[in-house]
C-alpha cells in the first residue's frame, strides 16, 4: 500500500464500490471530499469499517461513511484505536437497536471525543471496568443494580448507566477510580433514596430545568457522601479527595446535608434557598452523574407496585396457612390482615418468615419508602385488589416458549470484537426414531461390538496395587525379603516396603456434538448414527461419563440443540431411539453450539473434559455471512474459549477438504478426516480409544 | 493449649506409639461464643452416646466449637483432617516394620476409640467414599470398630464420641454425603454469627478494638454477598480474625485485609480488584 493519500475521486470510487451508491441515488462526493484530508492509513481504516458495516446493511455503511467524514477533522488528530472503538460501538448499537440507535451512538460518541486531547492511552473503557464494578456493586447493600454503558452517567434506580469511556484523569488508575466513584454515587442515589421525594414542585420554579437538575445533583452529592461515610468511610474519603473542598458559599449547605437523617427533601430545601438568593454556576464535580428524576420515579413507582404485589401475595399464602393450621388467634399475620394497624419494627426480624422473593420485595420497599407501607401488609384478597404490576409478569411466562434458552456472543473477525447476545439458542429433546433401526445396527455389527467391548474393558480403571512404596496399607513381602537379604549381606536395605493401592480413575467426561445439518442427509447421517451406537456400546464398557447432543441452525436467531443423551441419562431404549431419530435438518452454525455444549461440559466434575465433534463439513449458515471465514473464525474463537475452560476438542469429519481448515480450528493432530462415510463406524471406536487411552 | 500424648496404649510398643495419634487435652478454655443452643445439644448428644455432624461454611467456628466442647466435657480430642487420598488404614491403623519385626500402630480413629476420646473428622466429604464406611459400626448401637488386620473388635467406651464436619457450600455432586452415612448423626447447623456477635469474636480473637472489628465484620459481610458471583464462598470469621491479628501487630488495616482476606479469596483479576475496592471503601 502506498503512503499517498487517496484523492477525492478515488475515495468516491471506493465508496461507490462498497456501498453501491449509484444504485441508490446517493452521491459519495461530499464524504469523499471530507475524507480527503485524512492520512492514508486513516482513510483505509475508515474504508475498512465502511466495508464491515456494509455487510450488515448498506444504509449502515453509508451512515458510517458520512459520519466519519463529518468528524474527519476530529478523528484525524486521534489515534486509529479511537476510530475502531467508535465504529465498534456503532455496529454494536446497530445489532441491538437498528439504524437509529447506531446513528445516536455514533453521533454522541464522536461529539464526546471530538475536542479531546489525544491522551487516549490513559483512557479506560467501560468494558474493561464492567466486571470489576458489577462485582463491587453486588457486594454493596441494597437492591441489586444492573450495569450498562450509555452516553452519560445516570441511574433510574434499577440500572446504572456509565460512560462508554473515561479519559479525564491523567492516568489510567485515576480513570478507574473515577469509574468506581461514579458508580458508587449512583448506587448511593438508589440506596439512600434520592428519588423518594418528588422534586418536580421545586424544579418547576426554576427557569432553567437543566441547571436546576445540576444543582439537585450537587446537593444530593453532599448528602449521599455523608450517607456513604457512615458505613464506607474509605470510599467517602476518596470522593472528598476527588472533589476537593466545597466552595465557601456551599459549606453551610454541605454541613446541613451531612447531618444524619437528612433526606432528599433537605436537598430540595437547599435548592429553594439558593433559588431565592440566585444560583450561580454549579461546581464541577466529575464523579457526579446526571439526574433524571422523572424516569427514576417512573421506574420506582412500577417497582413499588410490583414489590407490594409480591409481598401481599406472600402474606396471603401465609394467612391461608395460618387459618388452615387453626392457630388464628396466635397468628402473627391474621390480626394485621384484619385490622391493618401492624407496624414492622425491626424488619429483619419480622421478615424472616417470608419466602425469599417477598423478603427481597419488602427490603426493596423499605429502601424506596423508608418503611413497608400498610397497604402492602394487607394480604391480596380475592376481588379487592387486582395485581396490575404483578400481572405484567404473566405474558412473559406465556411467551417463554418463543424465548431462546440462551443467548451467545459471536465473534466477528472483521470487527475484532464480539457481537453481544447475537446467537439465539434453543435446546430441545431430540426426536425419537425407530428402535428397530438400532437393533438392526447392533445385530449387523455384533462381531465388531464384541471386539470393541473386549478391548475397551481392558482400559477400565481399577485398583492397581503399587509395589515398593514408602508408605501404604499393606506390607510388600517381596520388598521385605529383599531388604532382609540386603541387611544380612551388609548392604543398605531399601525403605520402600509397602504396597499402596491407588485407584486409577478415568476421570473423563466426553461431549459428542453431532452435526445435523442438511448436508448430512443420506449416507453421512446413517454413518453418524451407526457410529454413535458403536461408540455408546464401547463407552458403556469403559464407564466414562458421556453425553450426545445434536446441533443445527437456521440463521443466528434459530440455533437448535437437540438432546440425545445427557450426562446423567442411561444408554437405554429412550436414548437409543433418539439416536435413531437423528436426522438431517438445516445449517451448521457451529459457534453457538460449541459455546453451549462446552458450557454444559464445563459443569461436569471430571478431571479431563473432551468435546468431540462429528461433522461433515465446515461451519455454514443460511445467508452468506457465516459461510467462509466468518464461520471458521467464530468457531475457532468458541473452541479457544472452551480450551480456556480446560476442555479439549477433537473433530471427526467426513469432509475430504477438511484438511484445509481443520488445523486452524482444532490445531494439528486434533482431528481425523475419514474419506468414506461408510468407514466411520469402524474407525470411530478406535479413534476414541486412542484419544482417551 | 497443651498437647499430651496418651501413655502406653494396649498392646502397642512404646517407641512406636510415640509417633501415634496425639490426644489433645486443652488446658485452658478454648474461646467460643455460643450463638444458639449448640452447646446444650452437643452435650446432650455426648451424654446419649450419639455421633454429631457439624454443617457450615468454612471458617465459621466448627473446629473451635469441638475444641471448646472437648474442654467442657473433659475428654481428649483427636482431630483428623480428611483428604481425598485418606484410606481406611490411615484411620484404623497399620503394621509398621521396625527392625525385623512387624509392629501394629493404631490409626487416629482406633486410638480415639481406645482412649474414649472425641474423634473429630474434619471435612469428611473430602475422604474417599469407601473410607467413610468404616465409621458406620461406630455410629449405631454396636459402637465398635472392627480392626480387620488384627482380627480385633474394639468396643467403644461410653466416653468415645464421633464428630464429623462438612461444608454444604460445595455444590459438586461428587462431594455429597451418602444418606446412609448422613442419617447416623445428630446435626448442628453453623453459620457466620450476627454482625455484633462476630465483631465481639473478632475483637477477642484478633486483639483489636471494637471499631476495627466492626469494620472487618462489615467487610466480611460485603464479601459474603459475592458468593456465587465471583467467589465460591465469602470471607469466614477465621479470615477476619487473621486480618485482625495482622492489624494488632501494627499493620495498616487496608494492607492487612488485602493480605489476609482479598488475596486468599480470589485469583481472578476482576474479583480481586473489586475486593480491593471494597477494602478501600470500608477503611
Amino acid at each position: 500500500m502506498s503512503g499517498r493519500k487517496l484523492f477525492a475521486h478515488e475515495l468516491e470510487a471506493r465508496l461507490d464500490q462498497l456501498l453501491l451508491l449509484s444504485l441508490r441515488q446517493r452521491s459519495p462526493k461530499e464524504p469523499a471530499a471530507r475524507l480527503e484530508v485524512l492520512p492514508r492509513a486513516m482513510q483505509e481504516r475508515v474504508l475498512h469499517w465502511v466495508a464491515v458495516a456494509a455487510q450488515g446493511s448498506n444504509d449502515l455503511g453509508w451512515l458510517l461513511a458520512s459520519l466519519a467524514a463529518e468528524h474527519a477533522a476530529g478523528l484525524g488528530a486521534q489515534l486509529g484505536a479511537q476510530l475502531d472503538d467508535w465504529a465498534r460501538a456503532g455496529l454494536e448499537a446497530y445489532d441491538h437497536g437498528g439504524l437509529d440507535a447506531a446513528r445516536n451512538v455514533l453521533g454522541e460518541y464522536a461529539a464526546a471525543h471530538e475536542n479531546r486531547s489525544p491522551r487516549s492511552r490513559e483512557a479506560v473503557s467501560f468494558a474493561a471496568m464492567e466486571g470489576r464494578l458489577s462485582c463491587f456493586l453486588q457486594a454493596l447493600d441494597g437492591r441489586p443494580l444492573k450495569l450498562a454503558s450509555g452516553a452519560r452517567a445516570w441511574t433510574d434506580s434499577e440500572t446504572l448507566w456509565l460512560p462508554e469511556r473515561l479519559d479525564v484523569a491523567p492516568d489510567a488508575a485515576g480513570n478507574c477510580r473515577l469509574y468506581k466513584l461514579m458508580a458508587a454515587m449512583l448506587w448511593a442515589q438508589a440506596r439512600f433514596g434520592s428519588f423518594n421525594t418528588d422534586p418536580e414542585p421545586e424544579l418547576e420554579l426554576w427557569p432553567d430545568r437543566e441547571r436546576a437538575l445540576d444543582w439537585f445533583a450537587v446537593f444530593e452529592a453532599m448528602r449521599l457522601e455523608a450517607c456513604i461515610a457512615v458505613d464506607l468511610p474509605g470510599l467517602a474519603r476518596e470522593i472528598a479527595v476527588l472533589r476537593g473542598p466545597w466552595p465557601e458559599a456551599l459549606e453551610a449547605a454541605a454541613a446541613r446535608l451531612g447531618q444524619p437523617g437528612a433526606s432528599a427533601a433537605d436537598s430540595l430545601a437547599c435548592m429553594a434557598e439558593l433559588r431565592k438568593v440566585g444560583a450561580g454556576e454549579t461546581p464541577v464535580l466529575p464523579h457526579v452523574g446526571a439526574m433524571d428524576p422523572l424516569a427514576a420515579r417512573r421506574v420506582r413507582a412500577a417497582r413499588i407496585a410490583r414489590d407490594t404485589a409480591v409481598l401481599r401475595r406472600a402474606l396471603k399464602v401465609l394467612a391461608a396457612l395460618d387459618s388452615k393450621s387453626g392457630a388464628q388467634g396466635d397468628s402473627q399475620y391474621a390480626p394485621l390482615a384484619a385490622e391493618g394497624d401492624f407496624q414492622i419494627g425491626d424488619p429483619q426480624a419480622d421478615l424472616v418468615v417470608l419466602p425469599p422473593d417477598a423478603r427481597e420485595a419488602a427490603k426493596s420497599l423499605q429502601q424506596d419508602l423508608g418503611e413497608v407501607p400498610r397497604a402492602a401488609l394487607h394480604p391480596a384478597g380475592p376481588g379487592t385488589w387486582q395485581p396490575v404490576a404483578g400481572g405484567g409478569e404473566e405474558p412473559v411466562v406465556a411467551d417463554s416458549a418463543a424465548r431462546p434458552d440462551a443467548l451467545y456472543d459471536e465473534w466477528d473477525y472483521r470487527r475484532g470484537a464480539m457481537r453481544r447476545g447475537w446467537c439465539h439458542l434453543y435446546e430441545s429433546e431430540g426426536q425419537a426414531g425407530e428402535q428397530e433401526w438400532v437393533d438392526a445396527v447392533r445385530l449387523r455389527h455384533a462381531h465388531l461390538i464384541r471386539s470393541i467391548r473386549r478391548r475397551f474393558e481392558s482400559l477400565r480403571g481399577e485398583d492397581k496395587p503399587q509395589r515398593r512404596q514408602f508408605d501404604g496399607e499393606e506390607i510388600d513381602l517381596d520388598a521385605q525379603v529383599d531388604a532382609r537379604a540386603d541387611r544380612k549381606s551388609g548392604g543398605e536395605p531399601s525403605p520402600r516396603l509397602f504396597i499402596h493401592r491407588r485407584r486409577i480413575e478415568r476421570s473423563l467426561a466426553v461431549m459428542f456434538m453431532v452435526d445435523m445439518s442438511g448436508s448430512t442427509k443420506g449416507w453421512v447421517n446413517d454413518a453418524e448414527r451407526e457410529s454413535l451406537v458403536l461408540l455408546c456400546e464401547a463407552i458403556e464398557a469403559l464407564g466414562d461419563s458421556y453425553a450426545i447432543y445434536g446441533f443445527s441452525g437456521w440463521t443466528r436467531t434459530r440455533c437448535d440443540i437437540y438432546r440425545i443423551k445427557r450426562f446423567g441419562d442411561r444408554y437405554d431404549a429412550g436414548t437409543r431411539s433418539r439416536i435413531a431419530g437423528i436426522e438431517a435438518r438445516d445449517y451448521t452454525r457451529m459457534g453457538g453450539a460449541v459455546r453451549h455444549l462446552s458450557g454444559l461440559l464445563h459443569k461436569q466434575n471430571a478431571r479431563h473434559k473432551l468435546l468431540v465433534t462429528l461433522s461433515d463439513g465446515r461451519p455454514d449458515d443460511h445467508g452468506d455471512e457465516y459461510r467462509g471465514r466468518y464461520g471458521i473464525e467464530d468457531t475457532r474463537r468458541a473452541l479457544l474459549e472452551a480450551r480456556e475452560k480446560g476442555i479439549r476438542s477433537y473433530c471427526v469429519t467426513i469432509d475430504r477438504h477438511g484438511a484445509d481448515y481443520l488445523p486452524q480450528l482444532y490445531g494439528p493432530a486434533h482431528y481425523s478426516v475419514i474419506d468414506d462415510a461408510k468407514k466411520l463406524p469402524q474407525k470411530i471406536a478406535e479413534i476414541y480409544r486412542k484419544l482417551t487411552g | 493449649m497443651s498437647v499430651s500424648r496418651s501413655p502406653g496404649q494396649l498392646d502397642v510398643r512404646p517407641d512406636v506409639s510415640t509417633f501415634a495419634t496425639p490426644l489433645v487435652r486443652p488446658a485452658a478454655e478454648p474461646y467460643y461464643h455460643a450463638v444458639g443452643d449448640e452447646c446444650e445439644v452437643f452435650a446432650a448428644a455426648a451424654g446419649s452416646c450419639l455421633p454429631v455432624m457439624l454443617k457450615g461454611p468454612t471458617g465459621c467456628g466448627k473446629t473451635r466449637f469441638v475444641e471448646h466442647m472437648a474442654w467442657r466435657l473433659q475428654r481428649p480430642l483427636v482431630t483428623v483432617a480428611c483428604h481425598d487420598d485418606l484410606t481406611t488404614a490411615d484411620l484404623v491403623g497399620r503394621y509398621l516394620i521396625v527392625g525385623d519385626e512387624t509392629v501394629w500402630m493404631d490409626g487416629p480413629l482406633t486410638a480415639a476409640v481406645r482412649a474414649g476420646a472425641i474423634c473429630y473428622l474434619d471435612e469428611i466429604v473430602e475422604a474417599r467414599k469407601d473410607t467413610t464406611v468404616v465409621i458406620h459400626p461406630l455410629t449405631d448401637s454396636r459402637r465398635a470398630l472392627p480392626v480387620e488386620k488384627r482380627g480385633e473388635y474394639v468396643e467403644a467406651p461410653p466416653d468415645f464420641m464421633l464428630v464429623i464436619s462438612y461444608n454444604p457450600g460445595y455444590q459438586s455432586v461428587l462431594k455429597e454425603m451418602k444418606p446412609s452415612t448422613r442419617q447416623r448423626f445428630v446435626a448442628l447447623d453453623f453459620d457466620y454469627p450476627e454482625a455484633a456477635v462476630e465483631a465481639r469474636i473478632v475483637a477477642h480473637e484478633g486483639g483489636v478494638d471494637e471499631a476495627t472489628a466492626q469494620k472487618l465484620v462489615k467487610l466480611g459481610g460485603l464479601t459474603r454477598k459475592l458468593k456465587g458471583a465471583g467467589l465460591d464462598e465469602g470471607a469466614g470469621t477465621r479470615l477476619l480474625v487473621h486480618a485482625a491479628q495482622l492489624v494488632a501487630r501494627g499493620m495498616a488495616p487496608a494492607t492487612a485485609c488485602t493480605a489476609a482476606i482479598a488475596r486468599p479469596l480470589a485469583d481472578e483479576p476482576d474479583t480481586r480488584n473489586a475486593l480491593d475496592d471494597l477494602i478501600s471503601a470500608v477503611f
